[in-house]
């Protein structure tokens, strides 16, 4: 760009590129542009592809997580996820080479190498898995040679996530790579056989605050048994009998999708898309499952357990639907996923959506936000906090449901905040996860301290 | 006494980090110079990590631009995307300096940051705008080092050669918002005109009220660094701090600033050194509130000194606080077991000998060590209280070691950017939280203990 004077007269907020990448449903008929490569200087919130693979695998609970790469990389990730274990705590722990100067000189490799020896030799974990970062890309290190070697030398599965960072700024490019490790973790060895059953795997699951628990616990009622969950509360033993499954639910499409397509492939296991955030998500889902068994005393237990629980909570909800009836609420999350669930059970609240965006959502899911939101609303992918401050505040919302780095943004501007991160302590699932959620919601929303904070909302 | 030094060097592997990387050191610094906004040259993620860090521990907005560096120009160069990116900063949020921050990633592919950003201000206006480029490998250091390399490249870039005034020049280590308003109100106190660097007590504790800045209001003023070089002296709470990172030992040699490196005023004795070099520095008597709040200190050292005495702390953060609050342990009889300092670069051991010269036994000294080797020595030297960040909870969660929580980052508590431990006042607090856990732990278990050692 040639343009002199860059402070120029320029509203605030305003990037030209970005423009195409904010849409208002009714007034824009062209679609939105996402998932392109996030604009320099435009203080973008999403992350980078080790990220997204060290997202989906570390829960992964009796796995070395080791980080190949400088300490930043390692210390950012050490244990900031609520993924909860039955047992082991390994994944707890925070692996790093530390690639130093010398290193980045003369190579890593040779320091992988004893790294995975040492952690092989002091825990003997049932696998490591080894993140590639950015430098380690630019290096040129052969993380699959090392890797393929180690495992040999220890007779224990050592495998590369090859996730170096600068590939893209797009978390969903780590959970690709993330989605290759898991394959190759699971793929039976020859002479290995994974006797089949009439278990399910559970894709996309990450028991945020026991969420899988929750699951797990519908999925028996209807006579359901989980085999193992992709990747929440799950060891390395257990996902190795994910070929045995007679069928895969996908929870977090945009994390599994790919893990889902390659089971069929090469197991032949169907899948179905499930959502267990929200009462009427849960329903369906539910049904779904049942329809799939095509088992008639399963889909009655389905509905019991529907009609039980929908009535046990319809008072709570209810209660609540009273007090937030009206309010108006802002939503911009990681992936599409998680907006569509959040903007049905908002809307069930009698809220109304004003804002809704993600980091990763792609053109379909887009469409789909789109079809859910009422006219007027500002759809936006891959926003910054300048854009967010505008709109929130164009908006006039009551409450935002998002991650931590819009919560102090939200809160500097009087707006409540409801926290749907992935560090979440509370189970948000199922048709108690809904009652959380209103509850959760209220508290944002109705706080007494809204009171004193709201006066003094405004903006230069 | 000897020290008994451990390095964790026998072993490849860093299990469970004890450091950041060294831009997240840059981007604090920054955040104290006025009217200024970072961008960190890199991969999208390093800007993302670093801000959720940092909004975790301050609980505030914390922009950080990237120039999002992805496959292409890791292969070609990164100049288009980092000349686009700065158009994208000036243009949004106005600031007036622009700090840049390299990463391991810009580093590795040799980025020429320093022909880049001087053939940029060749073609923008910047309206009177700075940027200032600083060098922050990740793998070069941790964020202890990059805080220095900013704010040393701050003052390098903006000082002048001014005619001699009265204002002392201040640097703060990386200290919490809080004790640097604290340092501020004893230089207020003791009549003395100062430059404090850098000053990220408002911009990054900012307030409630009033509209919403993208850059908030406060730091440290870029005239006012220009005109560091005419102070009478340098104060520099940074006895640990190599002499090539040194903002204070710069002043000394470009431009004659003589440099007083004092420990931070963590601690009574330590207090005092401050107090008593502003009184020479041409202050005035010390007020009657400081001598007040100095007796209260006094009177709660002797309330506490026998509960302290059974303290058998493990220290660990930063190297300056570290060090700091090794001496105020110390001198309230609570002699540390395990020192530990999450970088290598440190003086520590020297700064330490002779405040632990009292105790009974040598404390396991550890350099740039990750948690796995402080909780072995923890375990090892029988620690019955932790002192440091948030990263020292495994001590508590799997060794029933209570944490004191001070330093950075502080992501499992709220309030981390209002933990006060300097002057006479914060030190006293520090040492009622500290008092209080010991308390705490005794009597939830003094019962049980007795019965076990007598009736069982």
């Amino acid at each position: 760009m040639a343009t002199n004077s860059i402070a120029a007269a320029v509203p605030a907020a305003g990037i030209d590129e970005r423009q195409h990448s904010i849409i208002t449903k009714g007034k824009v008929k062209s679609r939105i542009h996402c998932t392109d490569d996030s604009l320099a200087g435009a203080v973008s919130q999403r992350a980078c592809v080790y990220c997204g693979a060290r997202v989906v695998l570390n829960p992964v609970t009796d796995a070395v997580h080791l980080v190949h790469g400088p300490i930043g990389c390692a210390t950012y990730t050490w244990d900031i996820r609520g993924s909860l274990s039955s047992g082991p705590e390994m994944y707890r722990q925070s692996f790093s080479t530390d690639l130093r100067e010398r290193d980045i000189i003369f190579g890593g490799e040779r320091k992988l190498a004893a790294c995975i020896d040492e952690v092989v030799e002091k825990y003997r974990p049932p696998a490591v898995f080894v993140y590639s970062t950015c430098v380690v890309g630019v290096i040129g290190d052969d993380i699959v040679a090392v890797c393929r070697a180690a495992s040999e030398r220890h007779g224990t599965d050592v495998i590369p996530v090859e996730s170096t960072g600068f590939i893209s700024g797009n978390k969903v490019v780590g959970y690709r790579a993330a989605a290759e490790a898991l394959m190759r973790l699971i793929r039976p060895k020859e002479g290995e056989i994974v006797e089949p059953s009439r278990k399910v795997n559970l894709l996309g699951e990450y028991n945020l605050g026991g969420e899988k628990w929750l699951v797990e616990r519908y999925l028996r009622e209807l006579g359901i048994e989980c085999n193992v969950a992709f990747t929440g509360d799950s060891t390395v033993a257990a996902l190795k009998q994910a070929p045995g499954a007679c069928l895969n639910l996908v929870q977090c499409t945009g994390s599994m999708h790919w893990v889902a397509m390659s089971l069929e492939r090469e197991f032949g296991t169907p899948f179905v898309d499930i959502n267990f955030f929200g009462a009427e998500n849960t329903a369906e889902s539910l049904r779904r499952i049942a329809a799939f068994f095509e088992d008639e005393e399963m889909a009655a237990r389905a509905e019991a357990l529907i009609e039980r629980e929908t009535n046990r909570i319809a008072p709570v909800l209810a209660s609540y639907r009273e007090k937030l009836a009206g309010k108006r609420a802002a939503i911009y999350v990681g992936g599409a996923f998680k907006a569509v669930a959040l903007i049905r059970q908002l809307k069930d609240l009698g809220m109304e959506v004003a804002l809704a965006g993600t980091q990763t959502g792609k053109q379909e899911e887009y469409d789909r936000i789109g079809d859910l939101l009422d006219e007027g609303t500002v759809i936006i992918d891959d926003a910054n906090p300048s854009e967010i401050e505008r709109f929130l505040l164009e908006t006039g919302v009551d409450v935002m449901a998002g991650g931590v780095k819009e919560r102090v943004l939200a809160y500097k501007l009087g707006i409540g905040f409801v926290d749907h991160n992935h560090d979440r302590k509370n189970c948000l699932a199922g048709f108690d996860g809904a009652v959380r959620f209103a509850h959760e919601v209220w508290v944002a929303a109705c706080s007494p301290v809204w009171r004193h904070l709201r006066p003094a909302r405004e903006t230069d | 006494m000897e020290a008994v030094t451990a390095t964790r060097e026998a072993r490849q592997v860093n299990e469970n980090q004890c450091q950041h990387c060294m831009p997240l050191g840059g981007v604090i610094a920054f955040k104290g110079i006025e009217g200024a906004m970072v961008l960190v040259h890199g991969s999208q993620g390093c800007s993302t990590y670093m801000r959720l860090a940092n909004i975790e521990h301050f609980n505030e907005p914390v922009d950080i631009a990237s120039s999002s560096l992805n496959e292409k120009q890791t292969i070609y160069g990164g100049e288009a995307n980092l000349c686009r990116a700065l158009d994208n900063v000036f243009r949004v949020y106005r600031p007036r300096v622009l700090g840049i921050l390299t990463t391991c990633l810009a580093e590795t592919i040799g980025e020429d940051l320093q022909r880049i950003v001087g053939q940029y201000r060749q073609e923008r206006d910047l309206g009177g705008a700075e940027i200032v480029p600083v060098e922050t490998p990740s793998y070069a250091g941790s964020h202890t080092e990059g805080y220095w390399a900013a704010t040393r490249a701050v003052i390098a870039h903006f000082a002048r050669p001014t005619p001699k005034h009265g204002r002392v020049n201040v640097i703060v280590p990386h200290i919490s918002p809080a004790d640097i308003r604290e340092i501020r109100r004893i230089l207020e106190l003791m009549g003395v005109e100062h430059t404090l660097l850098p000053d990220y007590s408002m911009t990054l504790d900012q307030p409630y009220g009033g509209p919403y800045r993208k850059i908030a209001p406060g730091g440290t003023g870029t005239e006012a660094i220009g005109a560091m070089p005419g102070a009478p002296c340098t104060i520099q709470f940074g006895t640990t701090c190599p002499d090539d990172l040194s903002p204070g030992r710069y002043l000394e040699q470009e431009h004659g600033v003589p440099l007083l490196n004092l420990p931070l005023p963590i601690g009574l004795e330590n207090t005092d050194r401050l107090i008593e070099a502003l009184r020479q520095h041409g202050g005035r008597p010390v007020p009657e509130v400081l001598t007040r709040e100095r007796g209260w200190l006094l009177d709660g050292m002797a309330d506490a000194h026998t509960i302290n005495a059974e303290g058998r702390p493990v220290i660990f953060g930063e190297p300056e606080l570290v060090l700091a609050l090794s001496g105020l342990c110390a001198e309230n009889g609570a002699f540390p077991v395990v020192i530990a300092s999450g970088t290598h670069s440190s003086r520590l051991a020297e700064g330490l000998a002779p405040m632990l010269a009292e105790g009974d036994r040598p404390p396991a000294l550890l350099e740039a060590p990750d948690f796995a080797a402080i909780e072995e020595a923890a375990g090892a030297a029988g620690a019955n209280i932790a002192v440091g960040h948030s990263g020292g909870k495994f001590l508590t969660e799997r060794h029933g070691i209570p944490l004191v929580r001070v330093g950075y980052p502080i992501h499992d508590r709220i309030g981390g950017q209002r933990i006060l431990s300097a002057g006479y006042g914060g030190t006293l607090a520090f040492l009622d939280r500290f008092s209080n856990q010991l308390l705490e732990t005794k009597y939830a278990t003094y019962r049980d203990l007795r019965r076990q050692e007598f009736m069982d």
